[in-house]
């Protein structure tokens, strides 16, 4: 298979932003608008083009899709190391150009209406095309090394972004905070990099990740505090894609980055940069399951587990729309994480990571919608908070049926998108570990209730009285909101079992009903209860109550069970359990992050005295600085 | 000996030509074309420059006192490459303040001599050429330092300067006696069994507080920030990466070759000095408000990384050090221009003048995002991979706590880098530097510099050129 032309696929954005970037006093804001959109539309057909040509005609040789890399040496390291430039193609990473291509575009084209007359117009694109230019790279790296430039490249581009809005002074400290949580993180990645080039001597993701190769075989060799040194590598790769994707207790860039534009949101923080994590831990996912038996897999297993309860938990109490969605975004992933830490290898074995990336790329469709959806809203009425909706079904009726359709995909109900991969993810949790099951399990009903808190809240709830009537969004923003509304209906109906497994061998997946059925009610459950508190008396209470004839009927009938209900989740859960781990996520963590960094600024402000000014300290600082040193030495080294 | 050995020293004896060129041109150039001069000079060392490239062959003069390898040319190279691009942001400086008061040849003519002295240093073949060399380095800076003499700060600046210089040089020279009387030579090809005892010790750190006091090494920097702030930025600039980087030079080569057998003593005390550099020079580059400042602190945190490529003694570790240092002198010298380019515009030299500089000079605020990019570490520019670098062979020896820290430091300059990056992008100003447009010159200099910063990182054969020119320290 010729791959040579996908090099394109990151190199038009690269174009574009060179563009854009140097001559952005010059070109009109609907010309640099329509560069943009063209040249990610360019990449993107050229991403299908490849997937197509990948699994429908070459990739697949005697049942096993094939890996090609095209690659040239950029630079001997040293005799043994040396670092490769190019491109790999394989079933994640052609998933990966078809997710980032198909988000970015509609972004793109979502951006022309939604920044129209923003002074930073082109500069807003120039960012867009570099932050996709980065992605691609990041996607499609053949090596560490390559992924990690493109990795910080990410953040960077993303710190353009989250802080594109400098006139809010609290862009700029998100913006600030994103960038160095998350550069924090790669130290992990950077010292795992190390180690691994290292010990393994070389970064190729082929030869790293060959079961019979050297790599995977001698992880046992070296030991470092009684553990291999490949697994403390694994480990500390994985805390740097935990920066990423923002899991516990790396998470706390994620809310605050909120702060950047909407369409940025749906782009980076929904559908491509925040899953890069996910995406390292299955590129390398043969070294994670084969050293030392998958130990750092159950690390990984397990933060995802408790990151998607945890940010379920938080997001119910979330008022903003925006962080609502954010840590929503964090749970999900926690999903995706925990569904790669209990699969196995080969054959039906590995469908939690087939279940991970399906639901990477359901979750990229149905999230991007309604971060979309969640900006059509804020650009109708100029507010994050909820409190300042409701009703709005009136007068945005395209948002609101493309809100429902992401929500009900998100919620798992049949047959939207959401309903097909979480249940892949639901059953590889059953068969390895029954905790995280019920984990899931719980997510799915939380995930469920505060997405229809929001949706009620919105659209439905209360009649707000607007200072100026609210109204539907330009073609340019509704048109992706219809595009991925039909996707997240219909993209859960690819048979990715086929395409995308750990051995690259595919099999056959069959929903297993008992499981799904449980999914589906825990599901309901969580919508019916988001229901009876956030739908609120209105006039089309009575069309709903017929469909769900039954429940609604046994519940208001009996009055006092609405209110045990009011009581268990208002003053039990929302008071005992989720206000306080909201606050402890708040305080605690954040703090403690916060904590680093002032206790820093604290002591630079105390140290400052030793530079008086005065030549004659210098000296004697000159002089006692030999006289410690030689100390030092002779007592101690000699 | 043959005449034609004094080839050998063709870069000394071309930069003393130079020299004495100016000095008689400065006789024969009209009063009223006096800015001329800066013209000629530069014409002369770009020449220079360009020359130098040209082959030689290895060999030593005057009984071993002087030796010169490809790798010291290499040196020699980097060194010319960084003072044109220092003489190119200066020329307007020169132009418009210096030469009207009658000093424009001079300028020249000390940092030449200046320069002069650092390739002595770095050819030097015993402790003598050293020391004369490291003199002859320095001292022209003290009075260059105090160049504007209306400005009190400048001459400030000067004084503070020959003072620790001159407490550095007299340690060191000291160090040296000592290190003679340990070993009986004060050619380094015959001192090949040196041995750790007290006196040998004590001679060492205090020879090496000599240089460490160039490369601003803690407790040893004190100087560095008093004096950036005072002397013109021209010579801060060139100070922070000509001086710098030749000490650099000269001390990686002595570690690895006659001080090998010390090894086991400065690993240690490198390991030390490495951690103290980087971590006080970042908590007090936190807080500057005069850039001049922040980039002294931040070029003493620099210094911290140069270490961590040194500290593994190893043909890999040189490498990645020469290579770290290539890397700074660009991006140093771009954010030097900057503000330069700046100062000598509106006189401004805060932070907050920095304030909204992108509404009106987007050019110059990307050649600053860049050059701090770079020395923050962060891909693609250049100074990401010199980092990862050092970070790689450092770790090879099995430095992971070290590497951990200096990483860590990394990351902490990041937040301070990007305050610089804040003010001129995000931040919002009323009164912001309005747009103006940069002579020729310091055009030039400024684009080769970014050219630098791009083409040190993607242009890999540079790093196995220099991976090659140390094969001598795999011996």
């Amino acid at each position: 298979m010729n791959i040579n032309y996908i090099i394109l696929v990151p190199l038009i954005p690269l174009a574009v932003f060179l563009l854009l970037g140097i001559f952005s006093h010059k070109i009109k804001p609907a010309v640099s608008g329509l560069i943009g959109v063209g040249g990610l539309l360019s990449s993107t057909i050229l991403s299908f083009y490849a997937a197509y040509q990948y699994f429908f005609i070459y990739g697949k040789v005697d049942g096993v899709f094939q890996t090609f890399v095209e690659k040239t040496t950029w630079m001997n390291f040293t005799d043994t190391l040396h670092i490769d430039m190019g491109i790999l193609i394989d079933p994640i990473s052609v998933m990966m150009l078809v997710v980032v291509s198909t988000i970015s575009l509609m972004v793109h084209i979502y951006s022309n209406g939604y920044m129209k007359g923003d002074e930073g117009f082109t500069k807003f694109f120039a960012y867009l095309s570099l932050f996709s230019f980065s992605m691609f790279g990041l996607v499609l790296a053949t090596n560490l090394f390559q992924i990690y430039i493109f990795w910080e490249l990410v953040g960077v581009s993303s710190y353009l972004l989250i802080g594109y809005y400098y006139t809010k002074s609290s862009a700029i400290a998100a913006s600030k905070k994103a960038f160095i949580v998350t550069r924090f993180a790669d130290l992990g990645f950077l010292i795992g990099i190390l180690i691994i080039g290292y010990y393994t001597g070389t970064y190729d993701f082929i030869d790293l990740n060959n079961p019979e190769g050297n790599a995977i075989l001698s992880w046992a060799a070296t030991s470092f505090m009684g553990m291999s040194v490949i697994t403390w590598a694994l480990i500390l790769i994985f805390v740097g894609g935990a920066g990423k994707s923002a899991m516990f207790p790396l998470h706390i860039w994620l809310p605050d980055a909120m702060e950047g534009p909407t369409p940025v949101s749906a782009l980076i923080h929904a559908a491509t940069m925040v899953v890069a994590g996910c995406y390292l831990v299955a590129r390398l996912f043969p070294m994670y399951y084969f050293v030392d038996d998958g130990f750092a897999l159950h690390i990984v297993a397990y933060v995802g587990a408790f990151s998607s309860l945890f940010a379920a938990v938080i997001a119910i109490t979330q008022t903003d729309i925006k962080r609502v969605l954010a840590f929503s975004t964090m749970s999900q992933i926690g999903y995706m994480m925990f569904a790669l830490g209990v699969s196995g290898y080969g054959g039906h074995e590995g469908v939690g990571y087939m279940a991970s990336m399906f639901h990477l790329f359901t979750h990229a469709m149905f999230k991007a919608l309604l971060f979309l959806c969640a900006g059509s809203v804020i650009h109708a009425v100029h507010s994050n908070e909820l409190k300042d909706m409701g009703g709005l079904r009136k007068y945005m009726p395209i948002t609101n049926i493309t809100f429902l359709i992401a929500a009900l995909a998100i919620a798992g109900v049949p047959p939207f998108a959401g309903f097909w991969s979480k249940d892949e993810i639901l059953v590889a949790a059953f068969h390895h570990d029954k905790l995280i099951y019920y984990v899931g399990l719980l997510v799915a009903g939380l995930t469920a209730f505060y997405m229809f808190r929001l949706y009620f809240g919105i659209f439905w709830s209360k009649d707000t009285k607007y200072d100026h009537t609210p109204h539907e969004s330009p073609m340019s923003m509704s048109i992706p909101l219809m595009i991925l509304a039909f996707l997240s209906i219909t993209v859960g109906f690819i048979p990715f079992s086929e395409f995308v497994t750990a051995d690259r061998m595919g099999f056959e997946a069959h929903l297993n009903y008992p499981l799904a059925a449980v999914a589906v009610g825990v599901g309901a459950v969580g919508i019916i209860l988001s229901w009876i508190f956030y739908k609120k008396e209105n006039d089309l209470a009575q069309k709903f109550a017929n469909f769900f004839g039954v429940f609604y009927k046994w519940t208001s009938n009996k009055f006092y069970f609405d209110e045990i209900y009011l009581f268990v989740t208002k003053k039990i859960i929302f008071n005992l359990i989720a206000a306080p781990i909201a606050k402890f996520d708040k305080k605690i963590v954040d703090g403690t992050m916060e904590g680093i960094g002032n206790k820093t600024v604290l002591l630079s402000q105390k140290i400052k005295g030793l530079q008086s000014g005065r030549v004659q300290d210098y000296a004697l600082f000159f002089v006692g600085g030999i006289v410690v040193i030689t100390m030092v030495f002779i007592y101690m080294w000699k | 000996m043959d005449i034609s050995n004094f080839l050998l020293m063709r870069q000394e004896i071309m930069l003393l030509s130079i020299v004495l060129l100016l000095i008689i041109a400065e006789i024969f150039i009209p009063n009223d074309k006096k800015s001329s001069i800066v013209h000629f000079a530069i014409f002369l060392f770009g020449i220079h420059t360009i020359l130098g490239f040209v082959e030689l062959s290895e060999g030593s003069l005057f009984g071993g006192s002087f030796q010169t390898t490809k790798l010291v040319y290499f040196f020699k190279n980097v060194l010319n490459v960084g003072v044109l691009i220092v003489l190119l942001q200066s020329a307007d400086w020169i132009q418009e303040k210096v030469v009207n008061e009658n000093k424009g040849s001079e300028f020249f003519i000390l940092l030449f001599s200046s320069l002069l002295g650092m390739y002595f240093m770095i050819s030097a073949g015993d402790f003598l050429m050293f020391y004369i060399g490291l003199e002859l380095g320095t001292l022209p800076v003290a009075a260059l330092a105090a160049y504007e003499t209306s400005k009190r700060i400048s001459s400030e600046s000067g004084i503070k300067f020959i003072l620790s210089a001159a407490l550095a040089s007299g340690t060191a020279l000291f160090g040296v006696s000592l290190l003679y009387a340990t070993s009986g030579s004060i050619f380094f090809a015959d001192i090949t069994t040196i041995t750790a005892s007290n006196l040998t010790i004590l001679g060492f750190v205090l020879f090496f507080s000599g240089l460490a006091f160039k490369i601003s090494i803690v407790p040893f920097h004190f100087w560095t920030a008093d004096v950036y702030e005072g002397a013109p930025i021209s010579v801060s600039s060139y100070l922070s990466v000509i001086s710098k980087g030749a000490a650099v030079f000269i001390l990686m080569i002595l570690l690895f070759t006659v001080l090998k057998p010390l090894m086991h003593i400065w690993e240690n005390m490198i390991y030390g000095l490495t951690i103290a550099t980087m971590v006080i020079g970042n908590l007090f580059a936190l807080r500057q408000q005069n850039m001049k400042r922040f980039l002294a602190f931040s070029s003493i945190a620099q210094a911290g990384f140069i270490l961590l490529g040194i500290i593994s003694g190893t043909q890999l570790g040189a490498t990645t050090a020469i290579y770290f240092v290539l890397v700074y002198i660009f991006s140093n010298l771009a954010a030097f221009g900057v503000v330069q380019a700046i100062s000598l515009q509106t006189g401004k030299e805060n932070m907050d003048d920095y304030n909204g500089l992108y509404r009106t000079n987007p050019k110059l605020s990307l050649v600053m995002m860049l050059a701090l990019f770079s020395l923050a570490g962060i891909p693609p520019v250049a100074g990401f991979f010199g980092k990862f670098f050092l970070f790689t062979s450092a770790a090879s020896e099995g430095y992971y706590l070290l590497v951990f820290i200096a990483a860590a430091n990394a990351t902490i300059s990041l937040y301070y880098y990007l305050l610089v990056v804040r003010a001129m992008f995000i931040r919002k100003n009323d009164n912001p530097i309005p747009f103006f447009n940069s002579k020729i010159y310091m055009r030039l200099g400024l684009i080769v510099s970014v050219i630098g910063i791009f083409v040190l990182g993607l242009y890999s054969p540079l790093y196995d050129y220099i991976f090659e020119l140390n094969g001598f320290l795999n011996q």
